[in-house]
């Protein structure tokens, strides 16, 4: 039961980062001017026939962001009071502590007008509460705990530099929506009917990074991916992740491009960040799982039971019965 | 605390959370404290006029009509609602023209009025979408519709602010500290809703009507630069100068 909750928990944050996204891109930010409450209204009160303009988009968001937060609440609890490992149980806690932290973050900037340090913050650290509800559903599902894993350094160090680089395109992305930079480079796939802009200022200079960025992605990826086939091809649990990164990175740059030609049309544009996540998500599962034999020398070294377990597929849940 | 109390306190809080806000709100932003200076009277007998237009050469570009349907209300409140940018008539002439003085008062202080401006919120767009205050004078922000709106002034020197007005019939008051030209108002609910206001630490600024005029009266004699600001077309300026009783004429034309 705990892995498929922590997969729904996971699950739900990307809905929160989709919905996120749409409060961004159609404008809705300060449609609500207060909070924690809603005009006034407790959240949950809040009568539904006046969820109208942008305060469908706003309120929908601080719904669903409680809900997950809710969720993350139980998940840390379970983890807690069921899970072995220290170190998930860990995760579970820095995951508490950063949907709170998510939470307040999205209340200030709200506050305090949307200044664009604390609305790219409260865009970044959404990706980190979904990376860390998805490592916990990961490591706390089956798979996970059934398989050996590959002691490849290569494949280690390059599915790390990919995740890490994604997440910073992702920074950069998040810079570009909220200083309004989402078309400071009105043409694609060329800036201006060039390939280097011959104009420059701060937008211009932005927009290009989430270019070249993605470019960058696109190059470590197609090394991470083309590795996993060449070198691990025969491994469901490297080449599945695979795949699905390849497909999502062709889904992102399409995505991309129309988020510029159609003007930023909001459902386009909310489609690509929740689509950024998803790739940010894949190449976490799949630098896990290169880093999969590691977690297993880590736990032995720490003295946990657990690392002995792991190693040897015979993993036992807290309070059950062997 | 026993747990009885609890439940009492948490309902409680409940109860007040869920209250909506009150009809009657008023909320004052104060300005920033300067002192009151010694207004100057102007001599009536010796003040001096600038009227004028304002045109447009070109081909005018015509109103757009508004998607209301995020909001029923506003779909069955102003079903023909339509973009207020571009008031031009079929003769070229500009309404929504922000005229005033920039420049030529010298050291001159004015009265601050008592009586507040007032801008409505009714049938989802701001009436006016064009006005003038001066520093110090109350602006009254009026929710007539039966929905929510927000009301968010996004100045760059003045102090920004964000009020909701959820209940029909809700004021509020708000002052500017600075003067400033012009601080953009939006509803963030409707997002076609938006108004510009001129603020100034003088009386003579007009928004030209429909016909494209604007009168600025009572001026003391003297060298004036007039400025003409619209919020597409851009500002133009003109120098102008009264004699005493004077009245001068004045046309802008923005082209297309």
């Amino acid at each position: 039961m705990l892995p498929a909750f922590a997969a729904l928990v996971a699950a739900s944050t990307a809905l929160l980062i989709f919905a996120g996204g749409l409060v961004t891109s159609t404008g809705s930010g300060l449609s609500v001017p207060d909070w924690p409450n809603t005009y006034g209204w407790f959240m949950w009160a809040f009568p539904i026939s006046k969820m109208v303009g942008g305060i469908f988009y706003e309120h929908l968001h601080r719904l669903i962001a409680s809900t997950v937060g809710f969720l993350i609440v139980v998940l840390t609890v379970w983890l807690w009071k069921a899970e072995p490992r220290a170190w998930v149980r860990k995760l579970g806690y820095v995951a508490l502590a950063a949907v709170i932290t998510q939470g307040v973050l999205g209340g200030i900037t709200v506050l305090w007008y949307l200044p664009d340090a604390i609305s790219i913050a409260h865009a970044s650290l959404a990706q980190i509460v979904f990376c860390l509800t998805s490592t916990i559903a990961l490591v706390t599902s089956r798979r996970w705990i059934r398989d050996s894993g590959v002691n490849d350094r290569t494949l280690q160090r390059i599915s790390m530099a990919t995740t890490a680089v994604i997440y910073a395109q992702i920074v950069v992305g998040a810079t570009m929506r909220h200083t309004g930079a989402g078309l400071a480079i009105p043409d694609f796939p060329f800036a201006f009917g060039h390939v280097i802009p011959p104009v420059w200022d701060a937008k211009i200079a932005i927009h290009f990074a989430h270019r070249v960025g993605a470019l960058t992605v696109a190059v470590l990826i197609l090394a991470t991916t083309g590795h996993v086939f060449f070198h691990h091809g025969r491994r469901r649990e490297l080449r599945n992740p695979a795949i699905l990164l390849l497909a999502l990175l062709t889904m992102q740059i399409t995505l991309g491009a129309l988020t510029v030609l159609s003007q930023k049309h909001f459902i386009i544009n909310s489609l690509h960040v929740v689509n950024g996540a998803l790739v940010l998500v894949t190449s976490l599962v799949l630098t896990l799982r290169a880093h999969r034999v590691r977690f297993a020398e880590f736990a032995a070294n720490s003295g946990s039971a657990i690392g002995f377990a792991e190693r040897n597929a015979a993993y036992v849940p807290r309070g059950a019965n062997a | 605390m026993t747990r009885l109390s609890l439940a009492v306190c948490a309902a409680a809080a409940l109860v007040i959370a869920c209250g909506g806000g009150s009809q009657n709100q008023q909320q004052t932003s104060a300005p920033a404290a300067t002192p009151a200076p010694v207004a100057a009277a102007v001599d009536a007998a010796t003040a001096a006029t600038v009227t004028g237009k304002v045109k447009f050469e070109g081909t005018p570009p015509a109103p757009q009509p508004i998607k209301l349907s995020s909001d029923p209300y506003c779909q069955k409140a102003n079903p023909g609602l339509t973009t207020e940018t571009e008031v031009v008539s079929a003769d070229g002439a500009v309404g929504n023209v922000f005229v005033y003085v920039k420049d030529g008062l010298g050291g001159r202080t004015f009265p601050t009025p008592a009586q507040p401006v007032v801008l409505d919120q009714k049938g989802c767009h701001y009436a006016p979408h064009v006005l003038g205050i001066q520093v110090g004078q109350p602006l009254q922000i009026v929710n007539s519709d039966d929905t929510l709106h927000n009301v968010h002034g996004l100045p760059m020197v003045n102090k920004e602010f964000n009020q909701g007005q959820p209940i029909q019939g809700m004021k509020m008051t708000h002052t500017f500290s600075t003067k400033e030209v012009m601080v953009p108002f939006k509803c963030d609910v409707h997002g076609w809703m938006n108004a510009w206001i001129g603020v100034l630490d003088h009386p003579y600024y007009a928004v030209t009507s429909t016909d494209g005029s604007f009168s600025l009266k009572g001026l003391p004699p003297g060298t004036y630069t007039i400025e003409a600001w619209h919020e597409k077309l851009g500002t133009q300026t003109q120098t102008v100068t009264v004699a005493g009783k004077e009245s001068k004429d004045v046309q802008f034309t923005f082209k297309g």
